[in-house]
């Protein structure tokens, strides 16, 4: 994605944005880990990537020497003045800040609360079906996955339904449009606040039963969070909440549609989904994320400096085969499985109930009203390139 | 046999409550509480080692009776 030069050289000039990491990162991560553990780039003003859990779980636990004062890896470090809170706060907060912020979440993406959102998402994952009418082709991206997590997280924070495509087109900006020009992604971001600034002024004036409206009205230390604040987090739940999610589910679908033996044993024997579906977390964990290297530093002999870029590839940690038995191998019935899907250390996707929940479901729906499903076109599937990785174009034969 | 979450390395993964809800629960912002004091009748035991072995954080504790 974006203009760049080709990579020629994954150990010293890797750019996590080119086609060929998009498509087929686990053989680049394979060999890194091998022979360049900690590999360098001099794009984006410089910056490494561990391939090896024990990297970059080390380097996830370690806020002290990386700040996470960005988590998307760009040509643009965001400005010193933003902190503590960071520019989409609790995700680029860094301690102790981090903490007020994230508690005052929490709550909101406990198991007990998501569970009351189970019974609407699965009519709506029903309603995408039934949309389907009886074409015999359709794309699992396209038509089913993208629009789960938007309509979930939209009804949430309770903002019309009718802005999904607002909400994807911001998602794509942030997190696909790492190459644009600064100017350009400026202007997209101010877009994004303008429009959530004139939500949150409603949700003051009317307050009412979401999300929105309990953070407008939650407290860190006794003091209510700031406008701009709860603004900048609406931000991030929407940025964060959408397009993991849906890759995620298109993933899933991916595997199951070309490996007919794991989708005929999860038709056969539907209680092993929960089970089937970390494994598939594992396997295709969709997330990356960055840091910031606070000060000039040391790491296993890699000289980082400040301000450069280091990424977790939580995807690429998953497959260590120092840390799983089988890593390469996709075992629906893996029992043991303590993949980092969702993170490491104080910056777990506090999302992450709500997504193991939106997947399930759509995953349950989909086998329920397709019990045999292939993929149309193996070399039609596109996928996403840049920290979330996931199809967004998936053409599977239903008929 | 006894499990103990370490509070300081748990973060709400719920992987443990999830594998054995009847060993573990979430407190409420998702963070995993032992039920009671952590004893683990019989019948739990495979599943509370199952907890174990799935935690991201290896937050949880296990003391085998003897």
């Amino acid at each position: 994605m974006g203009d760049h030069d080709p990579v020629t050289d994954w150990a010293t000039d890797w750019d996590h944005t080119d086609d060929v990491y998009a498509g087929e990162p686990f053989v680049i991560w394979e060999k890194l880990r091998e022979t360049c553990p900690v590999a360098h780039t001099d794009r984006y003003g410089g910056g490494w990537l561990p391939t090896r859990h024990e990297d970059v779980a080390a380097i996830a636990y370690d806020t002290e020497r990386f700040t996470s004062r960005s988590i998307v890896m760009s040509e643009h470090r965001p400005p010193l003045e933003f902190a503590p809170a960071g520019i989409a706060p609790p995700i680029s907060s860094d301690p102790p800040f981090h903490r007020g912020a994230r508690r005052v979440l929490l709550p909101a993406f406990a198991p007990q609360a998501v569970d009351k959102l189970e019974a609407s998402t699965r009519a709506y994952c029903e309603q995408l079906i039934d949309e389907m009418g009886d074409r015999d082709l359709v794309d699992g991206a396209v038509d089913y996955a993208q629009h789960i997590p938007v309509r979930v997280i939209a009804n949430m924070l309770g903002l019309p339904q009718d802005d999904a495509d607002l909400f994807r087109g911001f998602v794509n900006h942030v997190l696909e449009g790492v190459a644009m020009p600064l100017e350009q992604r400026a202007l997209e971001m101010m877009e994004l606040f303008e429009y959530l600034r004139l939500q949150i002024e409603d949700h003051i004036a009317n307050p009412r039963d979401d999300l929105t409206s309990y953070l407008l009205a939650s407290e860190i230390d006794g003091q209510p969070l700031e406008v701009s604040h709860v603004g900048r987090t609406i931000g991030l739940l929407l940025i964060a909440g959408i397009d993991t999610t849906w890759s995620a589910i298109g993933a899933s679908l991916w595997h199951l549609a070309g490996n007919p033996a794991d989708r005929e044993r999860l038709v056969a024997e539907p209680d092993l989904l929960p089970v089937a579906m970390e494994e598939l977390l594992r396997a295709y964990a969709p997330v990356t994320m960055a840091r910031l290297v606070r000060e000039d530093m040391d790491y296993k002999g890699c000289p980082m400096q400040a301000e450069d870029w280091v990424l977790l590839p939580f995807p690429a940690a998953n497959r260590d085969p120092d840390a799983f038995e089988k890593a390469d191998e996709v075992l629906i019935d893996r029992e043991v499985n303590r993949h980092a899907a969702f993170g490491l250390g104080i910056h777990r996707c506090a999302g992450s109930h709500l997504a193991r929940m939106e997947l399930r479901v759509a995953l349950e729906v989909w086998l329920t009203a397709f019990p045999r499903f292939t993929l149309a076109d193996r070399d039609a599937v596109r996928w996403s390139a840049g920290q979330v990785r996931g199809p967004r174009t998936l053409p599977i034969r239903i008929g | 046999m006894k499990v103990r979450v370490d509070a300081d390395r748990c973060e709400g993964h719920g992987r443990c409550y999830a594998l054995a809800p009847t060993v573990f629960e979430p407190d409420e912002i998702g963070n995993a509480m032992v039920s009671g004091d952590g004893s683990v009748a019989p019948a739990d035991e495979n599943r509370a080692r199952l907890a174990v072995a799935n935690c991201p954080e290896q937050a949880i504790t296990m003391e085998e009776a003897d």
